[in-house]
C-alpha cells in the first residue's frame, strides 16, 4: 500500500513528454564534472574526477558514469548519484575518447599517446586487446549492431576499422587532416567523421568504407581556418547533423540527405562537442574557452541559454533514465 | 614489410599478457589489408637529411648549448610518424643523414651521396644560405625537392629563390612581422633597436625595420653593441644602461642571432622596458612552452625520442619529413615525381600542430604557418594576431606576399 502510493506520487510529479534529464560535462582544466538539470538548466552538482577529464559516457542503465581521465591514464567508473569513484578501469596510456559497445560492457578506448585502441571488459575489468592504429587516435565509435568499431587517428589522418569479433584492425580509410570525432548513423550504414584542420566532415559508406561526401563550411566574416569541426551529434529523427566548429564559435546544422548546411548557430567560444537530449528538442554544446554550455533549441535552431560550468568544458553526456532511450552521448 | 616505428614502446607493460606480439600484429594488419585490396607495398622512399655543421660560440650564461642533433632528431620523429601512418597504405620511408663538417667539401659530399644512394629525390637540408643554394644548384639534386629547415634568410624566398626549393622554417621577416603584430596589438609602438655586429644581426635588424614600417611601429633610436672584447659579467650593468638611454620608447628590440649579449640585456636596460627580438620576447616557429592545438602530443613524442625539448629547427625537421610522407600517403604512392608535384601544388595542405592547415606559398615555396611569440616561460601570442587581415588567408600577413616577392622560379606569377 505504501509502495503503491509512492509510485503514484512520482508519476504525478513527472510532466508528460518533457522529462528532466541530467547532463554531465567534463571540465578539462578543473578536473571536475558539472551536472546540469535540464528542467531548470542549472548546475546542481560539481564533483572532482581524475586529471584532464575529456570523454564521458554512461552505462545503459545510467547507473555508472565512465570518464576518460587522460592525464591520470585511467578510465574512471563513477557513481553518478554521489560522484564517488567506484573504481578505475585499465585504459592504456592517455585515454582520450571511448565508446561503449551495444553489449553494454565492451569499452573501446582511444589511447592518444601511444597509437593504440584498448578494448576493456567493463564488468570483469580486464583488457581484452590492444590494437595498433595510427598516430594520436581520438575519435571512437561502435556501430549500432556492435560488429564494427572505428577510431580516427589525428596525425595519420585515417579512420581505422576494427572487427569487434576478432578485435583486429582490418582496414583504414584516409580522411581530411586531423580527424577528431566519428559517429555512426542510427541505421549503421553511414559514418560521419570530422576533420578539424581539414575543416570538413566526411560521410563514409560503411559497407564500402569509402567517403561518399565531403562537407565544407563557410561562415561570412570568419576566416576559413577558424572553422574547425570537432564534435558531431546526429539528431534522433536522422534528418540533421549538428557539427561543433571549434574556434568559429558556431555549430553547423547539416541536412543528412542533401548534405547542405541549413544553419550556423552562434554558441560559446571554442565549441568542442554537442550532445542531443532524448526527445530531440534540445541539444547542448561544450564551449572550451568561454567555460560554458549552450542550450540549442532544435526547432528554431537557435541558442536559447548559456550555463556557466568549470574551466575548459570538453565532453557532455546525457544520463539515461530508465525506460527512456538514450540519445547517445557525445564523448 | 613496413617499418614499425615506436609502437612496441611504453605504456602497455601491464597488459603484456593480452597483447599479441608486435610482429604478429603487424602481419595481421598487413594480411588483413591485402585481403581488403589495399595497394601493394611500394618500394621504400628514402629522404636524405643533409646538414652543414656550423661552429657556435660558447654559451654566455651557462645555457644548455644548441644540441648537435638539432633538426636531425625532428626529422627522425617525422620518419617514425610517417612510417606509422604509411604502413596502412603499404608505404615505407627511410631517412639517411649526412653531416658535412665545417670546412669540408660540400660538392664532394653530395657526389659521394649520390654514388652511394642513387638519384636523390627528397632532401631535408639544415645549412646556411650559401650552402643551401649550392645543394639546390648541384647536378646531383636536379630531380630533387629540397626542403630548407635551417636558413631563415629572406633572399632565399625572394631574388635567390629556386624552383623545387621549399622553405619549412619561417623566414626572418615572418618572425619580425609576427613580433610587430603583437607589439602593435599591445600598442607598444616605439622601439629602441640594439644590433650586434654579425651579418645575421644586420639581416635581423633590417627585417625588424621593415616589419615596423609594414605595420606602423616606429624605431625611435638605434644602437650597436659588440660583446667581443668586453667581459659582460663586469660591464653589463653600466654599458647596457648607456646604450639603451634614448628617446621615449616602449620596448628595447635586440638583434643578436648568435646570442652573444641579448640575454644579458634583459633587466639591464636604462628604462624599465621589455626586451624583444632575438632574446626576451621572441618570435619563433616552435619552442618549449608551445602546448595548444595538441602540440603537447608532438612535444611528448619528441621528448621521448630525444630526451630534450623540441626547438624551432627540430620542428622544421619534423615538419619537412612529415610533409613528404603525408604527400605520399595522400597519394598512396612512393612515386617521387607525383609526390613532388603534389608538394608544389596549390591543393596540398598539411597539419603541423599549429591549429591551422599549412601549405606552401606558390610564389616562393615558403610554408605558410603561424609564428609563436614567446619567452622561455610561456607563449604570449600566436601570429597572425587578431585583427591583422588578408584577403587570401591571415597567414599571408607574415612574410613576403605575392606582389612583394621577386621570386620568379616557380613561374605563373609576378
Amino acid at each position: 500500500m505504501i509502495f503503491l502510493r509512492f509510485f503514484v506520487g512520482v508519476a504525478l510529479l513527472m510532466p508528460l513528454g518533457a522529462q528532466a534529464h541530467e547532463v554531465y560535462v567534463s571540465n578539462e582544466r578543473d578536473n571536475t564534472v558539472s551536472v546540469i538539470d535540464s528542467a531548470t538548466w542549472e548546475v546542481t552538482r560539481t564533483f572532482p574526477v581524475g586529471r584532464r577529464p575529456r570523454g564521458l559516457t554512461f552505462s545503459k542503465d545510467g547507473r555508472r558514469l565512465f570518464v576518460c581521465a587522460s592525464d591520470s591514464d585511467a578510465v574512471q567508473v563513477i557513481d553518478p548519484d554521489t560522484g564517488k569513484l567506484l573504481h578505475d578501469l585499465p585504459s592504456g596510456e592517455d585515454p582520450e575518447q571511448f565508446s561503449l559497445a551495444p553489449d553494454g560492457k565492451t569499452l573501446f578506448i582511444a589511447n592518444e599517446n601511444n597509437a593504440t585502441t584498448t578494448v576493456v571488459d567493463a564488468d570483469t575489468r580486464k583488457v581484452l586487446a590492444q590494437i595498433d592504429v595510427g598516430i594520436e587516435p581520438e575519435g571512437m565509435a561502435v556501430s549500432p549492431d556492435g560488429k564494427l568499431a572505428v577510431t580516427t587517428s589525428e596525425t595519420t589522418n585515417m579512420v581505422h576499422w576494427i572487427d569487434t569479433g576478432t578485435l583486429q584492425a582490418t582496414d583504414a580509410t584516409p580522411v581530411g587532416q586531423r580527424p577528431r570525432h566519428a559517429e555512426f548513423t542510427r541505421d549503421g550504414r553511414r559514418l560521419w567523421v570530422s576533420s578539424e584542420i581539414g575543416g570538413t566532415v566526411a560521410v563514409i559508406d560503411v559497407a564500402t568504407r569509402r567517403v561518399i561526401e565531403t562537407i565544407g563550411f563557410e561562415i561570412k566574416g570568419i576566416s576559413g581556418d577558424r572553422i574547425q569541426p570537432v564534435g558531431i551529434a546526429l539528431a534522433e529523427d536522422g534528418r540533421s547533423a549538428f557539427v561543433a566548429l571549434g574556434p568559429s564559435d558556431r555549430v553547423a546544422v547539416v541536412d543528412t540527405e542533401s548534405f547542405k548546411v541549413k544553419a550556423y548557430i552562434l554558441v560559446g567560444r571554442r565549441v568542442w562537442h554537442v550532445a542531443a537530449l532524448p526527445g530531440g528538442e534540445r541539444l547542448v554544446t561544450t564551449n572550451g574557452v568561454s567555460g560554458d554550455v549552450t542550450v540549442i533549441d532544435a526547432g528554431s535552431l537557435k541558442a536559447i541559454r548559456s550555463i556557466k560550468v568549470g574551466r575548459y568544458p570538453w565532453g557532455a553526456a546525457v544520463r539515461p533514465v530508465a525506460g527512456v532511450r538514450s540519445a547517445g552521448a557525445a564523448e | 614489410m613496413p617499418k614499425r616505428a615506436d609502437l612496441t614502446e611504453g605504456g602497455r607493460g601491464a597488459f603484456g599478457r593480452h597483447v599479441l606480439p608486435a610482429l604478429l600484429l603487424a602481419f595481421v594488419v598487413l594480411s588483413a589489408s591485402s585481403v581488403q585490396a589495399a595497394p601493394p607495398a611500394s618500394p621504400t622512399l628514402t629522404i636524405h637529411y643533409v646538414e652543414r655543421r656550423v661552429e657556435r660560440p660558447t654559451p654566455l650564461n651557462n645555457e644548455p648549448p644548441i644540441p648537435d642533433d638539432e633538426g636531425l632528431r625532428g626529422a627522425e620523429l617525422g620518419l617514425r610518424d610517417g612510417n606509422a601512418t604509411g604502413r596502412f597504405v603499404g608505404l615505407s620511408f627511410a631517412l639517411k643523414p649526412t653531416v658535412i663538417e665545417p670546412g669540408a667539401d660540400l660538392q664532394a659530399a653530395l657526389a659521394a651521396l649520390a654514388r652511394e644512394s642513387g638519384p636523390l629525390r627528397f632532401l631535408v637540408v639544415n645549412a646556411p644560405a650559401d650552402d643551401l643554394l649550392a645543394i639546390a644548384d648541384a647536378p646531383e639534386t636536379r630531380e630533387a625537392v629540397t626542403l630548407n629547415v635551417g636558413a631563415p634568410d629572406v633572399r632565399l624566398r625572394d631574388r635567390d629563390c629556386r624552383a623545387r626549393l621549399l622553405h619549412v622554417l619561417p623566414s626572418r621577416d615572418m618572425l619580425t612581422d609576427a613580433l610587430a603584430q603583437l607589439l602593435l596589438y599591445k600598442r607598444w609602438n616605439r622601439l629602441l633597436l640594439v644590433s650586434g655586429p654579425g651579418a645575421d644581426d644586420a639581416l635581423y635588424a633590417d627585417a625588424l625595420r621593415k616589419s615596423a614600417k609594414k605595420f606602423g611601429a616606429r624605431i625611435v633610436a638605434e644602437a650597436s653593441f659588440d660583446a667581443r672584447g668586453a667581459d659582460l659579467r663586469d660591464s653589463a650593468l653600466k654599458e647596457f644602461a648607456l646604450i639603451t638611454r634614448g628617446p621615449e620608447h616602449d620596448v628595447v628590440a635586440v638583434a643578436d642571432e648568435r646570442a652573444e649579449f641579448g640575454a644579458n640585456l634583459v633587466y639591464n636596460t636604462a628604462s624599465p622596458r621589455p626586451v624583444v627580438g632575438t632574446q626576451g620576447l621572441t618570435p619563433t616557429a616552435w619552442g618549449r612552452p608551445v602546448e595548444a592545438w595538441a602540440a603537447v602530443q608532438l612535444q611528448g613524442r619528441f621528448a621521448k625520442l630525444a630526451s630534450r625539448p623540441m626547438g624551432a629547427i627540430d620542428w622544421a625537421g619534423w615538419m619537412a619529413v612529415h610533409a613528404v610522407t603525408e604527400a605520399a600517403t595522400q597519394l598512396k604512392s612512393s612515386d617521387p615525381a607525383a609526390i613532388r608535384d603534389l608538394l608544389l601544388s596549390k591543393k596540398f595542405e598539411v597539419g603541423g600542430f599549429k591549429g591551422r592547415a599549412l601549405s606552401f606559398r606558390p610564389w616562393n615555396g615558403q610554408l605558410r604557418q603561424p609564428v609563436f611569440v614567446l619567452w622561455p616561460g610561456a607563449v604570449v601570442a600566436a601570429a597572425p594576431v587578431e585583427g591583422f587581415l588578408h584577403r587570401r588567408t591571415e597567414l599571408d600577413t607574415l612574410g613576403l606576399d605575392e606582389p612583394e616577392s621577386a621570386c620568379r622560379a616557380f613561374g605563373g606569377n609576378g
